[in-house]
């Protein structure tokens, strides 16, 4: 091979790799990522069952059933709507009744629950998942605590 | 008073970082040099000054001076001392400190150890390494001043966040900037190579160690971070492809690419302009995991406080240094000579493919990370970019690399022979086929993917150490020739085998782990037993206790296999009482390479508790492939190659670099 198809060989090899690499992003973005949603948005956004999203939102006051068995439920509610959340396994240390949450996980079709397999809280106390703050701020409602939520 | 010096000292090292960011240039353009040695003197009082006022937050710490803001925020009086050492960097101000510290560090080793630099070279970089340090510099004084004053001071101050409070922070950070900034010396290297317009292999063989340095302790940090995420967090998963994780990740994988191409470029003086502009994406990359990580724009355990201006501030830094090492580069790079041809097949070319995937991959995880915070800029719309779409895209674009890798020491410089390597390879291929059958049967059965992974694993290890197994003809000559011929092989020879055995080491890992883990969650009483990895965990309550500033609730569990009691394990939830915050202690037990791992859940009102119980398989193979691929790296750096022109000197730096990576 002559210099120059030897570049050519090496360019295009890699030129092919890349181009594969974008489309493999792509595809991975249109499947694989999970779409942020706080209770008031869902009654709009027509979702299928079994597509996996995250919701956001407060725990309201007086919902947390726990204590009752390794099933946790829950209600998160933004105000302007209110999902009853189911979640099998141990909550972390910062959940609390009142505060912000983020629960991974899915509706299963023709119920109102939503079944979730991962649950976030905040970090520390003065901590609140932006994406709740942000979404809470926007609906007006009036954040509890600490004035420095980000 | 003493806090006041500290403070003094810093702005003293922004005006020392200011004289050597100008004058050594100048000098260099100017060949006066007076001016260019004036580089390495204000390096070592910079790093001085920096150390001293490193010192003096130290001691505020130690002493307790809630007088400092910053201690009250992020102290307690009754906390241990290692905690209140570690404590200063446990908060975004420290931290900052820490950074520049390291950075000057750096710039001191290079004025130290780089005597034997043309003067030119070394004056430019350390010009270059001032240019950041003042910048950082800059940005510690004017928006996270860790000496500012409360006045009146308080008695008691807030405590440091409790998940923070463990070995693993003392060590994790440390260790992870020394990786991150000493790519630094690379960027700084690669600009100077620019100015200068000049760039040859002894420019290679100079920017390699600080690499391999640099790289070894970034793999230590990383390895360090997933593995006090795994014990802290009490959710037993070892990697979340969370951002700020990502943040370190990005650069690992450049600078691992960077490793190779310097190789290229040192033993045959081809992708030169390639590996310039690997050097200065490898400390992109580092400069934008700080930005995400200390700028507030990601949500986490480490972005401490969110200051809105902090994050501007480092914004800019961000696009200054980037864009105008890019532009430097666009108009400079012409100007360096590419030369050394080679085949497609090659170890050249093997090394290519080597960068070619790992910068793709690098990318991949670059815009998973950065795509959902564009589109919430762009949209508003919010999305969580997460595992699932890390192992599709960065998973599979790795698999073809790592079936690779054994390849490329096997093949010849120039042009090889890729039939013969994947000969002398079918062994390495057929005893990992072999483990994952033995794994299979042992198992009764699994995912094929994960035993196919497994064999993968196998593969890698046998085959980095089929490279020095034909090099030294163990089995073709006697023995005593063959331990002479091994024990003459370049010491970099070694640093390859053991790098490569360790990412099969940490691949078994991550692959048994995800394929056969187990998960229990179970309410239990006093009494009651659960499986686990074929143990048996006998509940056997709770007791209260207290530590120095927590109380806590310990579950206790006694592990025993065929019915005879083996160990057993404790598994706390601690409540920290200056900030009423609660933390899970996960117990775990290990059993040979294998853990078992149980987390205490909330109390039942009929005097049950939910226990969450995990088997890992083989999951200190993630980290101990990590330490082999860290013991790679520092044999490495003690090759006789890396120590050219002055061997004295050299070797006590590499020494040095031994040491510290201790």
């Amino acid at each position: 091979m002559t210099r120059k198809q030897k570049r050519l060989a090496i360019i295009g090899g890699g030129v092919s790799f890349l181009i594969a690499a974008v489309f493999l992003v792509m595809f991975a973005f249109s499947q694989a990522v999970a779409y942020f949603y706080v209770p008031g948005d869902l009654a709009k956004a027509a979702l299928a069952p079994g597509t996996r999203i995250r919701l956001g939102g407060l725990v309201e006051t007086g919902s947390l059933k726990r204590g009752e068995g390794k099933t946790i439920t829950f209600n998160v509610t933004d105000t302007l709507g209110t999902v009853p959340v189911t979640y099998t396994g141990i909550l972390p240390d910062l959940f609390r009744e009142g505060q912000g949450v983020v629960a991974e996980g899915a509706f299963v079709a023709g119920s109102p629950v939503f079944v979730a397999d991962t649950v976030l809280a905040k970090h520390d106390e003065t901590y609140m998942p932006k994406d709740v703050a942000d979404r809470l701020k926007a609906q007006g409602v009036a954040l509890g605590g600490k004035e420095n939520i980000q | 008073m003493i806090i006041e010096l500290g403070h003094y000292a810093l702005v003293l090292a922004l005006a020392t970082a200011f004289v050597q960011a100008i004058l050594p240039i100048a000098g260099a353009r100017r060949g006066d040099k007076a001016l260019m040695e004036l580089a390495s003197s204000a390096a070592l009082v910079c790093a001085l000054l920096v150390a001293f006022s490193f010192a003096v937050l130290t001691f505020a710490y130690v002493t307790s001076d809630f007088s400092v803001r910053n201690v009250w925020e992020n102290s307690h009086s009754l906390k241990p001392l290692i905690y209140k050492i570690s404590g200063v960097w446990g908060n975004h101000e420290g931290s900052m400190l820490l950074w520049l510290l390291i950075l000057v560090f750096f710039s001191a080793l290079v004025a130290l150890f780089g005597r034997n630099l043309p003067e030119t070279l070394k004056a430019t970089v350390l010009a270059v390494q001032a240019w950041i340090a003042a910048a950082f510099a800059l940005f510690i004084l004017l928006t996270s001043n860790p000496f500012a004053r409360l006045i009146p001071a308080p008695g008691e101050g807030k405590d440091l966040n409790p998940v923070l409070q463990d070995v693993g922070l003392a060590i994790h950070p440390p260790l992870l900037y020394l990786g991150y900034v000493g790519f630094s010396v690379c960027f700084s290297f690669a600009i100077a190579a620019l100015i200068e317009g000049r760039i040859d292999a002894a420019w290679a063989r100079w920017v390699r160690p600080w690499t391999l340095a640099a790289w070894t302790f970034l793999t230590a940090g990383i390895a360090m971070g997933s593995y006090w995420a795994y014990y802290e967090l009490g959710w037993g998963g070892w990697w979340f492809w969370d951002p700020v994780e990502n943040a370190s990740f990005m650069p690992w994988l450049a600078g691992t690419a960077l490793l190779h191409s310097a190789l290229v470029m040192e033993k045959r003086e081809a992708l030169k302009i390639w590996t310039v502009l690997l050097a200065i994406m490898t400390f992109s990359l580092s400069l934008l995991g700080t930005f995400l990580v200390r700028s507030g724009v990601l949500t986490s355990v480490h972005a401490f406080a969110t200051d809105p201006t902090r994050g501007i501030f480092i914004l800019v830094i961000l696009v200054v240094f980037i864009g105008g090492a890019f532009s430097l580069f666009a108009f400079r790079a012409s100007r360096l000579k590419s030369g050394g041809l080679f085949a497609p097949i090659s170890r050249e070319g093997a090394l290519v493919l080597n960068n070619l995937i790992l910068t793709t991959a690098a990318a991949t995880v670059l815009t998973g990370t950065l795509y959902p915070l564009v589109l919430e800029a762009l949209t508003g719309e919010k999305i969580s970019v997460g595992a699932p779409f890390f192992n599709m895209t960065f998973g599979l674009l790795m698999l073809p690399l790592l079936c690779a890798v054994p390849f490329g020491p096997l093949l010849a410089w120039k042009r090889g022979d890729l039939t013969g390597a994947a000969q002398r390879l079918v062994v390495a291929a057929a005893v990992g086929l072999s483990v994952a059958a033995v794994y299979y049967y042992a198992m009764n059965g699994g995912p094929v993917l994960a035993l196919l992974g497994i064999a993968l694993g196998v593969y890698l290890i046998v085959g980095a150490l089929t490279d020095l197994v034909l090099r030294s003809g163990i089995g073709k000559v006697a023995g005593s020739v063959a331990w002479k011929r091994l024990s003459g092989l370049p010491r970099s020879a070694f640093g390859t085998a053991l790098a490569h055995t360790g990412l099969g080491v940490t691949l078994i890992g991550i692959v048994a782990v995800t394929g056969f883990e187990t998960e229990t969650v179970v309410e239990m009483k006093p009494g009651m037993m659960v499986e686990a990895g074929g143990y048996s965990l006998r509940f056997d309550g709770m007791r209260p206790g207290r530590g120095p500033n927590y109380t806590e609730e310990t579950g206790h569990f006694t592990v025993s296999r065929g019915g005879v009691a083996v160990t057993e394990i404790w598994s706390s939830k601690r409540l920290y009482t200056a900030r009423r915050m609660p933390t899970t202690e996960a117990g775990i037990r290990t059993f040979g390479l294998s853990q078992l791992y149980v987390s205490l859940g909330d109390q039942m009102t009929d005097g049950g508790i939910v226990v969450r119980v995990w088997w890992k398989p083989l999951i200190l193979c993630i980290w101990g492939g990590a330490l082999i691929m860290m013991a790679g790296g520092v044999v490495s750096l003690s090759d006789r190659r890396l120590r050219v022109g002055a061997p004295t000197r050299a070797k006590r730096a590499a020494r040095l670099a031994l040491g510290a990576a201790e």
